[in-house]
């Protein structure tokens, strides 16, 4: 039960994007079409799942001084083996997200979880913490992504949506991004207040 | 070899693609640090130092060690691991060097080694300047202008933003929209007013 409470944390609660506000750039960058966001969302997962791993293992090994360097090295390391897999299976993926997908490395959710986490928790529980802040990611991206390729393209997953309308192209652009994850972040809080006083009245 | 160039490299990494508002690079900080301007300009400039020598740096490593020797899938470690020696040699050489300095702008260093627009700017350095592995002419000096730009265009965004969330602490905002919220609107909204220079041809 405790180690599922790991894995969920990162889907709501905790959730990367909406609560914890980190690892901000690739999510406004490649939030243009769903496409992008969930070749984003599983680049992401992979090298956190694969730095939490290994990040726990030598938690015990890597001296207090130089842990930063080395988590750094075991991330980059991750990401590498993202971009030249994305490169060789899916080319096109990987042009349209460009410098993005090395930039993963500077994403700091993955340093982040790898410092607050898993270089204090045993393998398992860092894979499951992974996990969950990876889908956390993954379906915030998805969801952002979703809002501005409909509203600002007419289309989800390059579907067309109606045909009778016309789309303002500034939800593609970079205003759109910055406007609709305020307005969602607002929308979040504004529904948490909400429930939080309904409780304090009942 | 001329001067006007060099002035369109920083026009255009300044204002036409600035790095926070129209590449989504170094949003973390953007958001983090921007709520006096005083110290959203020390990180300004703290940034453009180390924008400036990380894109001459990571210029000599690409140019003299990776593409010589087919290394260039090593980017992403090799860049990101001389940018985080780099700032930490700065930090330990301003500490003894000048601690009056280091009380205006220690607390930034650290911050920078995952700042995106640093790894960004590298990464888009040898994206723009490098064809097919070779070293566009002139490449040297346009990386470290573009450098400077963007770290200008940092420092700009900042100075904006902070002085805009210093009056809004006299203004009502809803509550929901609190503190992050709004900050991506006002930055929407910003951007919205970049995008005007997008029609510049130079």
């Amino acid at each position: 039960m405790k180690l599922l409470g790991e894995f969920v944390k990162g889907l709501w609660r905790e959730n990367p994007t909406f609560r914890i506000v980190l690892g901000l750039c690739p999510t406004l960058a490649v939030s243009t079409s769903v496409t992008n966001g969930i070749g984003m969302g599983v680049a992401a997962t992979f090298v956190l799942v694969g730095s939490n791993i290994f990040v726990s293992l030598v938690r015990n090994i890597v001296p207090e001084k130089v842990r930063i360097p080395c988590f750094i090295v075991i991330i980059a390391t991750f990401v590498t083996i993202a971009d030249l897999f994305m490169k060789a299976y899916a080319p096109l993926l990987s042009r349209s997200l460009g410098m993005f997908v090395p930039l993963i490395v500077v994403n700091c959710i993955v340093l982040g979880r790898a410092e607050a986490f898993s270089s204090k928790e045993p393998p398992t529980k860092s894979i499951l913490d992974a996990l969950g802040m990876g889908l956390g990611f993954t379906w915030a991206l998805i969801l952002i992504s979703a809002i501005r390729e409909a509203l600002g393209n007419g289309t989800i997953l390059g579907i067309n949506l109606s045909r009778n309308f016309e789309p303002p192209l500034f939800m593609i652009l970079a205003p759109g991004a910055l406007l609709t994850i305020g307005l969602l972040i607002g929308l979040l809080n504004y529904f948490t207040m909400k429930a939080k006083s309904k409780s304090r009245t009942f | 070899m001329d001067i006007a160039s060099y002035i369109t490299i920083i026009i255009s990494t300044v204002f036409i693609n600035n790095f926070i508002l129209s590449r989504f690079l170094g949003l973390c900080s953007f958001i983090g640090v921007s709520k006096n301007t005083g110290p959203a300009v020390s990180m300004g400039v703290a940034v453009t130092f180390v924008t400036t020598m990380a894109s001459i740096i990571s210029w000599l490593i690409y140019y003299f060690i990776l593409v010589p020797y087919h290394l260039e899938y090593l980017r992403t470690i090799s860049f990101i691991l001389v940018i985080a020696s780099f700032v930490q040699f700065t930090e330990i050489v301003i500490q003894k060097k000048a601690p009056s300095l280091y009380k205006i702008f220690g607390i930034y260093l650290p911050l920078i080694t995952v700042n995106c627009a640093v790894f960004g700017v590298a990464v888009l350095n040898t994206d723009v300047f490098f064809l097919g592995g070779k070293a566009l002419p002139g490449s040297f000096l346009k990386s470290a202008v573009q450098g400077f730009g963007a770290g200008l265009g940092y420092t700009l965004a900042m100075f904006i933003m902070a002085g805009i969330r210093e009056r809004l602490e006299f203004s009502e905002v809803p509550h929901s929209l609190k503190d992050v919220p709004i900050t991506f609107i006002i930055a929407s909204l910003m951007s919205m007013a970049f995008l005007g220079f997008s029609g510049f041809k130079i």
